[in-house]
């Protein structure tokens, strides 16, 4: 059999619901199929919007499954069966979404790998909360944390991404109207997500990260000598990140956080967590929640280790020499403990040790208070 | 970034809101901006204008488009059009006619456009900005390429002289701006001499897609941060990087100024150089510390001089203000004039700086 092609992945990337994502998905797969294109629905999410149900005319829908979870049934996607359908391209709507437990795949970014490892094309639609190391900016801006995400490296592998952009007063009118939820929904919504400032900080924040999905898909670009202006860092200057985990709570901001900055300047990133004893000598809660932020760390696609060493900073920064890093990485000590002198002593004692190095301490954002 | 898109301090964001009070009987400005023709910003601002005009409002058209594609055609459909005043094969808004007529919106396809000689305004985005100083609200189309302070920027990338231009600050002083995205068509699989035109076109094309994302991102965060004054809400959201470098004479500057550019420009943030006023400062010192300051500035850092009788107070209160997301600091910093004052800087500045990063580089 030949090689298989992998698929072409196109996301339309929004800032809330009723931008008009779907709509324009949609539009897109009619255009396709004027030219000949064979194209199939694999999951759509009416909202009841009648003028997104109006797009899906005469497109060809793959039936979704039942999966049976505690006594009730879900439907899902049915991957095998698009997978089996082959078609050029594939619509998928809602890539953030979680199956349900005892789903062949836990989220439907696996689904959509699946279905480009197969050779298909997929579009597929996203808001800009949902991506992973923009996480904790979105808490600080709605209050509300976001738990379906999408890695970055998912999204940065995208062939394109496209803003799909309404201005936030044209959204809250056709809210009021009523065409992007039902009445009781609007409300509700209303009061979080679709506050005005909340919309707009939302959108600037979609379209940063849309302008650097171009940037880096048209990176190396040096064939016009323009380049230079976005030749960013020194020539040859080569980064490189470690992360320290710990079971604080804050260790996850700190990995989505030096994450984003490693990826923005194309460095390497590194994550380590030292125990004199090895994990297996921390208590059990302790051990559970170092071993879920390095598990988390690997899903990001960040390299991890495990030191056994009793000085925990001593060990970091030789480590850290060992490995040619240029930025360690640690968090901020939460005010609580910030007189227990550790956390403080901790940074204190690597910036000193690492002489050599830019050490970041990242603290956690605040709640903006209206 | 041209130094107009950067963030203004709150004396003249409140006199920019005072004016618009002042002036606009609720006219409105919005701007549809795209990367490139074709990208379907008409048909994107006239099928706006069906709507408005369905949902009652009393909707006219004063400039079209002298080539216009069917689809848009169809919609103009019969919008009412105040026609354009033709002198030497170049056109113009009949601006006397509208204003005449008042409309509550004027649709205006194309807002970089020169008017012949002879008329009243020399340019076109003039003449919108008299409809809404008469109160006429105005929808309006621009092409990035033609912002004047891109226009280097511009010309490099597409290597053409760039003739009418818009001054951004009129783009920043929209009420709302949409933009037009769609990535460029793939290259099709031609001749690889073909082929290799073709990517170039399109990685051209990218650059500016890259720009007008920006520039919108940029008139949004504007946006953003009027809100904020206007319902005086101190604190920031964070959507942009601002990195502020502090400054002292002793501060290993170069590194933390290359450092803070490569990242304030992955970014597309701000770049912010930082120094407290220390009195009695040794001749050696002003010497390095000018010379340090002057780093800062060749690398597109607005400078600010603080005053203040606690360095880092002034310090972190300064950049609170400002919404700074990253702090850089020098570590040497312990050893040199400020430790002598306070003990151990570093420390305090971690302490205080809840809500930034707060970056420590090696001496």
């Amino acid at each position: 059999m030949a090689e298989q092609r992998t698929g072409k992945l196109k996301i339309f990337m929004g800032y809330a619901a009723g931008v008009g994502k779907t709509y324009q998905m949609l539009e897109e797969a009619q255009e396709l199929k004027a030219l000949g294109v064979d194209v199939v629905v694999g999951y759509f999410e009416p909202h009841g919007r009648k003028d997104t149900i109006a797009r899906m005319e005469g497109l060809e829908l793959i039936p979704r499954k039942n999966v049976e979870y505690r006594g009730s049934v879900f439907e899902e996607m049915n991957t095998d069966a698009i997978i089996e359908r082959k078609p050029a391209v594939c619509v998928v709507d809602e890539f953030p979404h979680t199956n349900v437990p005892g789903s062949p795949r836990l989220k439907r970014w696996e689904d959509v790998q699946s279905l480009l490892e197969s050779g298909i094309d997929v579009l597929t639609t996203m808001n800009i909360q949902h991506l992973e190391s923009l996480n904790d900016q979105v808490w600080q801006i709605t209050g509300i944390r976001v738990r379906e995400t999408i890695p970055d490296w998912v999204v940065q592998r995208a062939d394109q991404v496209v803003m799909v952009d309404v201005t936030p007063r044209a959204l809250l009118n056709r809210l009021e109207r009523g065409v992007v939820y039902g009445r009781e929904k609007a409300e509700r919504a209303l009061q979080n997500f679709f506050r005005e400032s909340t919309l707009v900080a939302l959108r600037e924040m979609a379209l940063r990260q849309t302008a650097h999905e171009v940037e880096h898909r048209s990176a190396g670009d040096t064939a016009d000598g323009w380049a230079g202006h976005g030749a960013y860092g020194r020539p040859g200057a080569h980064h490189k990140i470690l992360i320290l985990v710990t079971a604080d709570p804050e260790t996850a901001m700190l990995i989505r956080r030096a994450k984003r900055v490693g990826d923005f300047l194309d460095a390497e990133v590194f994550a380590v967590t030292v125990q004199s004893g090895g994990l297996a000598a921390l208590a059990e809660m302790e051990r559970e929640s170092v071993e879920r932020h390095l598990n988390f760390a690997r899903n990001l696609h960040i390299e991890t280790r495990v030191l056994e060493a009793d000085d925990l900073a001593a060990t970091l920064v030789d480590f850290a020499r060992r490995n040619q890093i240029t930025q360690i990485f640690l968090a901020r000590p939460r005010e609580r403990d910030w007189r227990s002198l550790f956390g403080r002593d901790l940074i204190q004692r690597v910036v000193g040790l690492a002489r050599d190095m830019q050490v970041v301490i990242v603290s956690e954002r605040e709640m903006v208070e209206y | 970034m041209p130094r107009e898109l950067r963030r203004k301090t709150p004396e003249e964001l409140l006199r920019e809101v005072q004016s618009e009070e002042n002036s606009s009987d609720g006219a409105r400005l919005k701007i549809f901006l795209g990367y490139a023709s074709g990208v379907g910003k008409s048909f994107r601002m006239f099928a706006e204008a069906r709507r408005r005009r369905e949902r009652g409002q009393d909707v006219v058209v004063g400039a079209v488009q002298p080539r216009m594609s069917s689809d848009v055609a169809e919609l103009l459909g019969d919008l009412e059009l105040i026609p354009q005043i033709t002198v030497g094969g170049e056109t113009a808004i009949d601006l006397n006619a509208v204003i005449r007529r008042r409309p509550s919106v004027c649709v205006i396809d194309g807002l970089a456009y020169d008017n012949p000689p002879g008329f009243r305004n020399p340019t076109r985005w003039e003449d919108v900005g008299e409809m809404l100083h008469a109160g006429i609200s105005v929808i309006t189309s621009i092409n990035i390429q033609y912002v004047a302070e891109l226009r280097e920027l511009i010309e490099s990338v597409t290597g053409k002289r760039v003739i009418p231009t818009v001054p951004v600050s009129f783009i920043l002083s929209a009420d709302e701006i949409e933009i037009v995205d769609a990535p460029p068509e793939e290259p099709m699989e031609r001749s690889p001499e073909q082929q290799m035109n073709a990517v170039k076109r399109e990685q051209r094309l990218s650059r500016l897609r890259e720009m007008a994302l920006v520039l919108a991102a940029d008139v949004v965060d504007h946006q953003l941060t009027e809100y904020l004054q206007r319902h005086g809400i101190e604190q920031h959201f964070g959507t942009n990087e601002r990195v502020m470098v502090c400054i002292t004479p002793r501060a290993n500057v170069h590194e933390m100024v290359e450092t803070a550019r490569s990242i304030a420009e992955k970014f597309h943030g701000e770049l912010i150089g930082a120094y407290v006023h220390q009195p009695n400062i040794s001749t050696n010192d002003q010497a390095a510390l000018d010379e340090k300051l002057a780093m800062a500035r060749s690398a597109g850092a607005s400078i600010e001089i603080l005053h203040g009788e606690d360095p880092v107070d002034a310090l972190l209160d300064f950049a609170r203000s400002r919404g700074v997301t990253q702090l850089f600091i020098g570590h040497s910093q312990r050893s040199g004039l400020w430790a002598r004052l306070l003990g151990n800087p570093v420390d305090k500045i971690i302490h205080k700086s809840r809500g930034m990063d707060v970056r420590v580089f090696p001496q």
